[in-house]
């Protein structure tokens, strides 16, 4: 068996000589990341993707890109509650992470998006984030400016109208299935077993994250890798007082307006009403009402604030909501949609801070090195938004 | 014939499939044919909550909130159902703070209930409170053309009620046990089966015919007594009718299946899913129309196997539409050609979901 897998590391190691396109291995505690077998991976046409991930150009004042609300410094979110577009356009959700993003089986908080592809494509044309009126600005740009007719050229083949949104969002996927993390404290302890790698606190912490606490429900640890999330939608109580008692009005206003041709993803982002029927306006499963996707937890002490709509400041925060069942006090009252797996957990507050610890195991190494960073990068977009 | 959809766009829709499960805030309508004369309407069914008492005012949270998610999402429902079916076993243990507990929760609900006795509201004080609080456990009514009859179904011999126990608290602990071999069949009984007789007299044998009963008024499993023991004899007493659908709660599975006249359809629970045992998911002989059986439901999704059915009963037999968290929905269909209910999606053999192996 030994003798076996060491061939196989031979030929490995051989293929990636023969110069083969570069594919990062999965790093500790992923699984390899899942390419779709009609836009595979190659160096020029990730570069290509990167550079049009950074392309203020591509929105109606010149101003906003992708990488506005997804910071490389802040670990590819903006550090805002809501995410701004342009004219400081709010929207209603909080800019979830891409990092990792490669591995989920649907995008956005809804899921509305089954793939990177298809969700690249939307941030463009929403009015409160690129403000885009179609594509066809994108187009433009893209077949007319030489460097990307190059590009595109060098990479699909294609060139002038050939160039279509396709192509530009496969670029972009492409881009965004580099940014994978694993490696992280946890991974070296719980998959490298290196006892050493988290401290006693995030130990202990790890215990109440699997056992007491109930969070590995649904952010997922398995036997070989853990991506931290079911990939499932949960009515948790986030955000849902807000339409407590008009579900019925705001459920049926929402179906009738999808009807007459209503477009979801600018309906959810523009009406923080709408906002809140989550999972159901893509499904209009009423089992979905107000129930948003699981994000993933790697990197999650740096990506405050939390929730989809980013209204709770602090991981301590987060913890006491859930051990008050899903309630910021354990006095507010539970919503009836809210999911039977959300309960009180009656943890210490020793268990909570052990808890918040070992979240604090989750921040991959690359992303550890720029925790100083981060502090000054969230200081700069608030006072961007002029905010103390 | 439908399109067939790819994965993508699959996604998109989130599994809302058919015309009829992407309007899930409609109940499908219930309109017979144009030439019946007969009002369409639809009506709902929330069906074993066993509503668990702890002590004092604490109760199991999972069951609890199971029974307040489904009375908040039947709110939804528009148009609103014209009547809401309960179908037993609101009650774990039939302590009266169980089934006040729960009634208290159903009273959340927006419409007319009616109720079926379930075993678990039975079997500690012989269903003394459940009849206090909710009248008779078995009558029949008629709603718009149709014949509905209410059947108490759970009933089983003197012997095993009266004689075997020490008490009626260990009477109710065996009878909520699922594999319990000192357990006992569940009957309609000789006197019910008179009642029955006398009230089918009076109805028409064209007018479509609605029995509600907690247990499946047909034999399926005895060791989980998913059973009834004089099934035969109350099938033969509906058999004149030309069209007639069972609903029962009870095993909170999905089945269907059809015995001659009578289509038999199962309704979820709000509470948790039974797997489906090896042995009967393998005897056909117990089940001959359960042609695509659930998959063992998963525990580390609490409402996995739980979910919305929407029961059309425009053609006087039932279609069922099933609409299931997180998993893709389906329709059971009354095929008249093949005289039973079918799984229209699933039917096809190349198109089944293999049972999985988990250890």
């Amino acid at each position: 068996m030994a003798k076996r897998s060491r061939g196989l590391g031979v030929a490995c190691a051989l293929l990636f000589a023969g110069g083969v396109p570069r594919l990062p291995a999965a790093p500790l505690g992923l699984p390899p990341v899942p390419i779709p077998s009609d836009n595979p991976q190659s160096a020029a046409k990730i570069a290509l993707g990167d550079r049009l991930f950074h392309d203020k150009r591509f929105s109606s004042t010149g101003r906003v890109a992708c990488a506005n609300c997804h910071k490389a410094e802040l670990v590819f979110t903006d550090g805002l509650k809501v995410s701004e577009g342009i004219h400081k356009l709010k929207g209603t959700r909080n800019a979830p992470t891409v990092v990792n993003a490669a591995y989920m089986k649907t995008l956005f908080w809804d899921g509305r998006e089954p793939d990177l592809e298809g969700q690249s494509q939307q941030p463009f044309v929403n009015p409160v984030e690129m403000g885009l009126k179609n594509h066809d600005p994108i187009l433009k740009i893209v077949r007319t400016d030489p460097k990307y007719a190059a590009a595109f050229r060098r990479v699909f083949g294609k060139s002038g109208a050939g160039i279509t949104m396709t192509e530009v969002a496969r670029a972009i996927a492409s881009f965004e299935r580099t940014l994978v993390s694993g490696d992280s404290p946890f991974d070296r302890y719980y998959f490298a077993g290196d006892r050493r790698a988290m401290t006693a606190a995030q130990i202990r912490g790890f215990e109440v994250f699997v056992n007491q606490g109930r969070c590995v429900s649904c952010h997922t640890i398995e036997q070989t890798q853990a991506l931290f999330t079911d990939n499932r939608f949960h009515n948790i109580g986030v955000g849902f007082k807000r339409i407590r008692g008009r579900e019925n009005r705001l459920a049926r206003q929402f179906i009738a307006a999808k009807r007459g041709g209503a477009n979801v993803d600018v309906t959810v982002l523009t009406q923080k009403d709408m906002s809140e029927m989550g999972r159901f306006a893509v499904t209009e499963n009423l089992t979905q009402i107000g129930a948003f996707k699981t994000p993933t937890l790697r990197n999650v002490a740096l990506t405050a604030p939390y929730m989809h709509d980013g209204s709770l400041e602090t991981l301590a925060d987060v913890v006491d909501f859930y051990n008050n069942g899903g309630r910021l006090r354990k006095t507010d009252p539970v919503d009836d949609f809210q999911s039977g797996g959300i309960r009180p957990l009656n943890l210490t507050k020793r268990q909570k801070a052990d808890l918040v610890a070992f979240l604090k195991a989750l921040t991959s190494p690359q992303y550890a090195r720029r925790g100083g960073q981060r502090t000054a990068a969230v200081g700069a977009a608030r006072r961007e938004r002029g905010q103390p | 014939m439908r399109r067939p959809i790819d994965r993508r766009e699959f996604l998109k829709r989130g599994g809302a499939l058919l015309a009829a499960g992407a309007l899930p805030m409609s109940l499908v309508e219930i309109a017979f044919g144009k030439d019946s004369g007969r009002e369409g309407f639809t009506f709902a069914y929330l069906s074993d909550s066993h509503i668990t008492h702890v002590r004092g005012r604490e109760f199991v949270r999972n069951w609890d909130r199971g029974l307040i998610q489904a009375v908040a999402e039947a709110n939804l429902l528009d148009p609103r159902p014209d009547f809401i079916m309960y179908g037993g076993d609101i009650a774990q243990l039939g302590k009266r703070e169980e089934i006040d507990h729960g009634l208290e929760i159903l009273s959340g609900l927006r419409g007319e209930v009616r109720y079926v006795m379930g075993e678990h509201d039975y079997y500690l004080d012989l269903g003394e409170h459940w009849r206090r609080r909710l009248g008779p456990d078995h009558y029949s009514f008629r709603h718009k053309g149709v014949q509905f009859i209410v059947l108490n179904s759970i009933l089983t011999d003197d012997d095993w009620t009266h004689r075997r126990w020490p008490s009626a608290a260990e009477r109710m602990h065996q009878m909520a046990r699922l594999d319990n071999p000192q357990g006992s069949p569940f009957m309609v009984g000789e006197a019910q089966r008179a009642w029955l007789r006398g009230e089918l007299e009076k109805v028409d044998t064209d007018t479509p015919l609605v029995v509600f009963s907690h247990s499946p008024l047909q034999k399926i499993y005895k060791g989980w007594n998913f059973w009834t023991d004089d099934a035969e004899q109350v099938q033969a007493l509906l058999k004149p009718f030309r069209k007639v659908t069972v609903l029962y709660g009870h095993v909170h599975q999905i089945q269907y299946n059809q015995i001659g006249n009578i289509s038999f359809h199962s309704v979820m629970a709000t509470a948790w899913p039974w797997p489906y045992p090896q042995s009967f998911v393998q005897s056909p002989s117990h089940l001959p129309k359960l042609t695509v059986p659930m998959d063992r439901a998963n525990p580390f999704f609490e409402r996995d196997g739980t979910g919305w059915q929407f029961i059309d009963l425009h053609t006087g037999n039932a279609d069922v539409h099933y609409l299931l968290p997180d998993n893709r929905n389906r329709v059971v269909a009354y095929d008249t050609a093949a005289g039973h209910p079918v799984d229209r999606e699933y039917q096809d053999p190349k198109r089944r979901i293999p049972p999985q192996t988990r250890y």
